[in-house]
């Protein structure tokens, strides 16, 4: 495989996997005050993500990283080009990863300030991405709304099926039914959405000619009913495994599509990095990933209980 | 004034106050380390609650780093995309590393600690502390080195206008970054030594002021057991367990053994004094550095007009002290050290007429205010030291001295970025790329403006609150711990762990 595809891919895979990890964050940050009655619920809910958002956000700074270093040009095009949505992302992270942080180490009327940088943090940073990642398939309003209501929609559920799973007790209970109420704006959402990846504009090409994007939409369409099914007779294990599959297809559609076209009118192989840079690059991260992809599994393994009330 | 402009500021703003918190970052995690292992050496009761108070500290810190570090690497991008197409096969790798190497280590095992004390064995939870403190210096290496790089660019070749790299370990160790790393990393130990001396100076002090009152009435004592602030930590439990068992004979919230500031405090000032002298060595290696590699930097430092043969060294304008400049900058008195003059002629010459003067006075000022007040830190803690030897107590007018002393370190290290960041104009890439055409073409004078407003606006709304949040846990003070048994020996911890594990737990978290 040539350098710059494997480096697509790898880069494909890091934002996947930010997808994956921080969309259950959102999730479970923005349904803070649906879901909990009181504070030792919202202690309950918050501290199923506490030892693990940290480290989950670590993601994102490794695929932009990573697009730095291997297609400066897809970066920086990229970064400018979404300047301001970027700086309310930015913004978003902000609030949410300092009221995280500092919730507990406050007094009760700065903890309602710090609920509602939680809050708004993550169900602001949840609609951006996808509405920024729309707006670069497509641009327009009517994209990046439905872009942005697609990715906020799926980390709701995919947040309420990772707190149904990672809580006991009645807060479990609850969080099943919203994700479950939740279902019923997503799946229509993502019906709508969905098509949109792979047929963008110029980029996508036909099915005939470029099935890969079509397929995994399509898939990530089924695996979110294939949620709602397990989750609906009590399998959350297997449901949230499906929310996450279906993350995971949405991103493998639009990395498939910007395979074409990462930025409008320029090509994988232009953006890329010289192949030296590219090679010592691919050995350093082969020696390193099994590392740290080990010791961050074994921090989900170490908090794998069910977090009580 | 443009887009150019205020992304300059932008850029500025948000380092300078980034780096506000790194330096803490930095050197408190590896203090905090070093106090949870001083706790499961020695089982001491005193290291483990002041690994909880500064590991409090420490996180209510962290958490400002981390979330400013992000709008870092985005801004390249945003603000910088000519600059960053060109140099990002470069200066790109030492970024890229530094997220896959030293913050997925940093945060990972952050969490496990913060999360970890009642879940992990002791050894593993010490581990998990160290690894997210190495991860923290780790990352401190990469991007020096992507940083040195702007200064002295080494193992790479221009093609087609885009730097490509040719030599990533020239890159990694380049000599312009293995002095930088050393020096920037023992400051930001002496800015945490500050700290920790600051920190345990008004403990110390406000100790006395406390034990001074209760010697008055007994009653004074009862109701001074629920001290000021204690409403303000969240955690309602162990307030419970302070007043269930607290009144036991335990120490309360807010009140130590003598001894227990007096550790931190020596401690600390050892870690300073010896950061310092890492940082005095480090920095006259980077002084020669700049001698040989950035002539405009060390010439707008000293104001130095013409190249000058055994020049002098000014400690403050109309003050000289003939050739030492030489002596320091090539370890030669009779050295010829260039100036501004010249090399701005030199540079015309060799890159085109344009105007490759720094902003001058910034430079010059940055440079002394960086080792007056950095070395005045450094001589503190030897007279610190010097003070509290042989179990000595501490002089009060010390401990005030420390506090006073907080802000020094502090702009010590920023008045080193400025110097060393503003010493570079007008070049992003010394000698290759102009800062002036580094910025993005396509990003208008309103889209800075609105994010230069909004990144302004939040960073000051939360400067404020991390003062007044680290205030007031430094005023509170420690958290009473609960230990019934000591960590005992090193090694029969995991395999007692069935045994005592549950007598010996801790309370919960530090968090949520």
């Amino acid at each position: 495989m040539a350098l710059p595809t494997f480096w697509f891919l790898v880069i494909a895979f890091l934002w996947t996997g930010y997808f994956v990890l921080e969309g259950f964050d959102f999730g479970v940050g923005a349904l803070l005050p649906v879901l909990s009655r009181n504070e030792a619920e919202r202690r309950q809910v918050l501290a199923t993500i506490g030892p693990v958002w940290d480290g989950n956000e670590v993601w994102l700074i490794t695929a932009v990283g990573a697009m730095f270093a291997a297609f400066p040009a897809w970066y920086s095009g990229l970064l400018s080009s979404f300047y301001l949505p970027l700086v309310l992302v930015l913004t978003a992270l902000i609030a949410r990863g300092v009221a995280l942080e500092w919730r507990g180490k406050v007094t009760a009327r700065e903890r309602v300030l710090c609920d509602v940088g939680i809050v708004a943090g993550s169900a602001l940073a949840a609609f951006l991405w996808g509405a920024i990642f729309a707006g670069l398939l497509w641009g327009g309003v009517l994209a990046t709304v439905l872009g942005g209501a697609f990715s906020l929609t799926l980390a709701l559920v995919h947040g309420a099926v990772f707190l149904a799973l990672k809580t006991a007790g009645p807060l479990r209970a609850r969080a099943r039914r919203a994700a479950l109420g939740l279902a019923a704006v997503a799946l229509p959402v993502a019906v709508l959405a969905l098509p949109g990846i792979p047929s963008a504009g110029a980029v996508g090409g036909g099915f005939r000619v470029y099935p890969l994007p079509w397929l995994a939409a399509l898939a990530a369409a089924g695996a979110l009913t294939a949620a709602v099914a397990l989750l609906w007779r009590h399998r959350e294990g297997w449901a949230f495994t499906a929310t996450a599959a279906s993350i995971v297809l949405a991103t493998t559609a639009l990395f498939g599509t910007l395979w074409r076209a990462p930025l409008p009118g320029m090509t994988v192989a232009e953006a890329a990095s010289g192949p030296y840079t590219l090679g010592v690059l691919t050995w350093i991260g082969l020696a390193a990933l099994p590392f740290v992809l080990g010791y961050q599994a074994w921090t989900y393994w170490v908090f794998r209980k069910r977090v009580t009330a | 004034m443009d887009a150019l402009d205020l992304a300059r500021w932008q850029f500025g703003v948000t380092t300078v106050y980034h780096f506000l918190f790194v330096p803490l970052t930095i050197g408190l995690g590896i203090f905090v380390a070093g106090l949870q292992t001083a706790w499961h050496r020695t089982g001491k009761e005193h290291y483990l609650r002041l690994t909880k108070f500064f590991g409090k500290l420490f996180l209510i810190n962290f958490a400002m780093g981390v979330v400013t570090g992000i709008v870092q690497e985005f801004q390249f991008g945003m603000n910088w995309s000519a600059y960053s197409t060109f140099v990002g096969d470069v200066f790109g790798a030492p970024l890229a590393l530094e997220a896959l190497l030293a913050f997925f280590l940093e945060s990972t095992f952050l969490g496990l600690w913060i999360f970890g004390w009642d879940r992990l064995p002791r050894r593993i939870h010490l581990a998990t502390i160290w690894a997210a403190a190495i991860g923290s210096n780790l990352s401190a290496y990469f991007i020096l080195a992507a940083n040195a790089w702007m200064k002295h660019p080494v193992g790479y070749e221009v093609v087609n206008g885009r730097a490509r790299m040719t030599d990533l370990w020239a890159v990694l160790t380049n000599p312009t970054a293995l002095a930088q790393v050393p020096h920037v990393v023992a400051a930001s130990f002496v800015v945490a030594g500050g700290f920790v001396i600051a920190v345990s100076g008004y403990r110390i002090l406000h100790e006395r002021r406390t034990a001074a009152a209760e010697t008055d009435t007994v009653a004074e004592l009862v109701t001074s057991a629920a001290p000021a602030g204690r409403d303000t930590a969240a955690a309602a439990a162990p307030r419970r367990w302070a007043a269930g068992r607290g009144g036991a004979g335990r120490p309360k919230a807010g009140t130590a053994d003598p001894g227990m500031w007096r550790s931190s405090l020596r401690a600390a000032l050892v870690m300073t004094a010896i950061a310092g002298a890492v940082v005095a060595g480090s920095g006259d290696v980077s002084a020669r550095y700049m001698h040989e590699q950035q002539p405009m930097k060390l010439a707008a430092a000293e104001g130095l007009r013409h190249d000058t043969a055994g020049a002098p060294f000014s400690p403050l304008p109309g003050v000289e002290v003939p050739k030492l400049l030489s002596l320091l900058s090539a370890h030669d008195p009779g050295a010829t050290v260039q100036g501004m003059q010249d090399i701005q002629q030199r540079y015309q010459a060799e890159f085109g007429p344009g105007d490759y003067l720094p902003n001058v006075p910034v430079v010059y000022w940055s440079f002394r205010v960086m080792i007056v007040f950095g070395l005045t830190t450094v001589a503190l803690s030897l007279l610190g030291l010097w003070l509290t030897r042989r179990r000595r107590p501490t002089p009060g007018w010390f401990a005030r001295a420390g506090v006073l002393a907080l802000p020094l370190p502090l702009m010590a290290v920023i008045a080193g970025w400025l110097l060393s960041e503003i010493g570079r104009q007008p070049w992003t890439v010394q000698g290759e790329l102009l800062t002036a055409a580094s910025v993005s073409p396509g990003v208008s004078l309103g889209e800075v403006a609105t994010s230069l407003a909004i990144f302004t606006a939040v960073y000051g709304v939360l400067a404020i609150a991390e003062v007044r949040l680290l205030v007031r846990h430094v005023k509170a003070g420690p958290d009473p711990v609960a230990v019934p048994s000591g960590p005992g020996r090193p090694g029969d911890t995991d395999a007692a762990a069935g045994g005592t594990d549950r007598n010996a737990r801790l309370q919960p978290t530090l968090m949520y």
